[in-house]
């Protein structure tokens, strides 16, 4: 899977560096302000809290 | 081929997985504990200070302490001053203990609705979070004899001095009594009563944190020495 999406990077070996980290770096910025928060409201109870 | 997709699946499941964990324990905690100072600063802010001049001489008596308006559900009514906890240490305290509470990025700590209210004989118990959710209460278990807890209300400024500190369980709520530990006694004392989870990351145990009253400051008199630069600052 994750030697399919580096063959999509276009361009030199630099430039695939450059934008896979791009990628990486969008990925983690949905996690934490969208995907985690929202999450974190769906498996939150009272048992769980600390 | 199709077990190599299934085996970069199975890792990236587990990668997300601690990423959340550390975002909740750790990033999100950090984010939420500013957001809560930040806006415990901003509420204060909404109560007036009487203005630049010297303060009134503190050994003024200031009569009985006025007793806290009973707020409504979520209402933040007060906000926590620990000096002990870092010179910065100020979060908001709000009625009730939901999730509307003390998951809140403003709010954090709770009181819980029946207990008493600054000014009021009895026991005043807040709640927070350990860890998590901004974890007002994370170093609460470093509070030792002669560091003291402020409340600030509308009203003014409620000092209390710690006394110390117990463990119980979960299911032990006789610490919330107006005499904690002695439901149906008739208090003659007041108490601020800091509770949270112990140990970190569960909640088998509550840390409960004794504090007792000690004075009370009109708003119009200016807050205490100890606080007054942290209360200034943000005026």
């Amino acid at each position: 899977m994750y030697a399919f999406l580096w063959s999509l990077l276009p361009g030199p070996l630099w430039v695939r560096i450059v934008l896979a980290i791009i990628a990486v770096a969008a990925v983690l910025g949905i996690l934490v302000v969208w995907v985690f928060p929202a999450i974190d409201t769906l498996i939150t109870d009272e048992d769980v809290t600390f | 081929m199709v077990r190599r997709v299934i085996g970069e699946l199975l890792i990236t499941a587990a990668v997300a997985i601690l990423l959340f964990q550390g975002w909740k324990i750790w990033l999100n905690d950090i984010i939420y504990g500013a957001s809560q100072t930040n806006a415990a600063v901003e509420l204060s802010e909404t109560w007036e200070l009487p203005s630049d001049g010297p303060v009134k001489n503190p050994s003024t008596d200031p009569g009985e302490p006025v007793v806290t308006e009973t707020p409504d559900d979520a209402d933040p009514f007060a906000t926590i001053m620990i000096p002990s906890l870092g010179a910065d240490y100020r979060k908001i305290v709000a009625e009730g203990v939901g999730h509307n509470v003390l998951n809140n990025a403003q709010l954090g700590i709770g009181h819980y609705p029946s207990t008493q209210l600054p000014g009021e004989k009895g026991n005043i118990v807040v709640a927070s979070h350990r860890t998590a959710y901004g974890g007002a209460f994370h170093n609460v278990h470093q509070l030792q004899v002669g560091d003291n807890v402020y409340l600030e209300t509308k009203d003014g400024w409620y000092k209390y001095v710690y006394r110390d500190t117990t463990y119980v369980l979960a299911t032990q709520t006789e610490v919330l009594a107006p005499v904690p530990q002695a439901p149906g006694v008739a208090p003659t004392d007041s108490i601020l009563t800091i509770t949270t989870c112990n140990p970190f990351l569960s909640t088998a145990e509550r840390i409960i944190v004794y504090t007792v009253f000690d004075s009370w400051y009109p708003r119009a008199d200016g807050p205490p020495e100890e606080i007054a630069k942290l209360v200034k600052k943000s005026s």
